[in-house]
């Protein structure tokens, strides 16, 4: 039996990858012990048990890579764990930085370097799509407000205004630009980025790299049901040779190693963009187990140190729809976690929910 | 000429409902439209083939049924489910 530690626990409207991560990897084999890594005490995923056999509270990115470490330290003390599939961008970092000493302690990861990972960055986008022969929206990096006066001249309204984590709106005018422009800095910090807006369909993929710039599987995905925030809360998996051909461009030029998802958006003239490349599972990956390429898992298994062969293929046509339930939480969970930050072995109080 | 790919890989069942692997796009047509896509994914692409088919199984024929098909082809292309330069031969031709 192996053990799998997880993080992104939170499955709120917008939610992390972490759950799904979970239930995926429990698909493929339910002996698989699933420890979750949770950064709140209310995450959705630390109550459910049918996923989550164990879960440790651990530290937010903002306290560095040595706070984590330590909290680390006391889990593994606590538990085996086998490998760690981070899931929030946030997060990396911390984890990549980490990695040697998490070898040593023999939890094995699959993760893309620190270079890999700056080099997918929207700051750096332009470049990697340059490099891998991917078109890629024009984008202008903005240091101060001031530049905004000026903008039109090298982008025209409507233009995007995007943090350099996260964060978006479609403005279309200075105003509305000044007004996002301070609205992603505040949340996000600086710098702040003016992309050109593309119209069309957007297609994202689920994509696992081998490390050597080969692709280790892919799933392309189409939004069927957005939510007010424009996340997917339907979508459906679709057969898109070119999506998947510039996945693959998109690995040869980067050697990447990991999980990661492709986003990219079909103009009206059929031309398709890069427009993201988000360094971990899409929170919809649950479906690529479900149309047969477990893409969690084979990366659970190549951070295990399993000699993976390419996992292709998928059924078009697989659906989700996203659903809201109020799950019910046992109060002594939550008292466990709220006072030892930890909830340990409860597979014995598991009885019989659903999965 | 070539039907393309699009039409060729959509998943057709027999309550009408069709669905594009290409797009995640799904669509139902009445029989008549079913008759008419499973004709075309067998190879049949010549006017008088579609419409003696239609014939034999809706007792159709006639004026009417030829701008039917038409109408039909040209939802088709709208939808880019056949290439925009898709004409019906004269003869019958395997896509």
């Amino acid at each position: 039996m192996s053990t799998v530690a997880v993080t992104g626990l939170n499955a709120t409207d917008n939610p992390a990858p972490g759950v799904a991560v979970a239930r995926a990897l429990k698909d493929a084999d339910p002996a698989t012990r699933v420890v979750g890594l949770a950064y709140d005490l209310l995450d959705p995923g630390n109550y459910a048990p049918a996923w989550f056999d164990d879960v440790f509270l651990v530290p937010y990115p903002s306290q560095g890579s040595d706070v984590l470490r330590s909290r680390l330290t006391e889990i593994l003390d606590a538990v085996r764990i086998d490998a760690v599939l981070p899931n929030l961008d946030s997060e990396l970092p911390a984890f990549v930085a980490l990695e040697g000493w998490l070898h040593e302690r023999g939890v094995g990861t699959f993760l893309p370097t620190r270079q890999q990972f700056d080099l997918r960055s929207k700051l750096h986008l332009a470049d990697l799509g340059e490099r891998a022969g991917l078109p890629v929206p024009e984008t202008v990096v903005l240091s101060e407000p001031a530049e905004l006066y000026t903008l039109h001249e090298k982008l025209s309204y409507p233009l995007v205004i995007k943090g350099v984590f996260y964060g978006a709106a479609v403005c279309h005018s200075l105003e509305d630009a000044l007004h996002a422009y301070h609205d992603v800095l505040a949340k996000w910090g600086a710098p702040v980025l003016a992309q050109r807006v593309i119209r069309g369909k957007e297609i994202d993929v689920c994509a696992v790299g081998d490390g050597a710039g080969g692709l280790l599987g892919a799933v392309p995905m189409r939004k069927t049901l957005l939510t007010d925030k424009g996340k997917g809360w339907a979508g459906v998996a679709v057969k898109d040779p070119e999506a998947l051909a510039m996945t693959e461009r998109f690995m040869d030029a980067s050697d990447w190693r990991g999980p990661c998802e492709v986003e990219l958006i079909r103009d009206e003239d059929g031309k398709t963009w890069l427009l993201e490349i988000n360094p971990r599972f899409p929170a919809w990956c649950y479906m690529t187990a479900a149309a047969g390429a477990n893409l969690p898992w084979l990366a659970a298994r190549a951070a295990m140190g399993d000699t993976i062969a390419p996992e292709r293929g998928f059924t078009p046509g697989t659906m989700f729809v996203r659903i809201s339930i109020d799950q019910i939480a046992r109060l002594d969970d939550y008292e466990a976690l709220a006072t030892t930050g930890s909830l340990v072995d409860r597979a014995h109080r598991f009885q019989g929910e659903d999965r | 000429m070539n039907l393309g790919t699009r039409l060729g890989d959509l998943a057709i069942s027999d309550s009408g409902f069709v669905f594009d692997p290409y797009t995640g796009a799904s669509f139902t047509v009445n029989a008549t439209g079913l008759h008419l896509l499973r004709a075309l994914k067998d190879g049949v692409i010549d006017r008088a083939g579609l419409l003696a088919g239609l014939d034999e199984a809706f007792d159709v024929d006639g004026a009417d049924a030829g701008r039917d098909v038409d109408d039909f082809l040209g939802q088709l292309r709208r939808y880019e489910l056949l290439p925009r330069d898709f004409e019906l031969g004269a003869s019958e031709v395997t896509p």
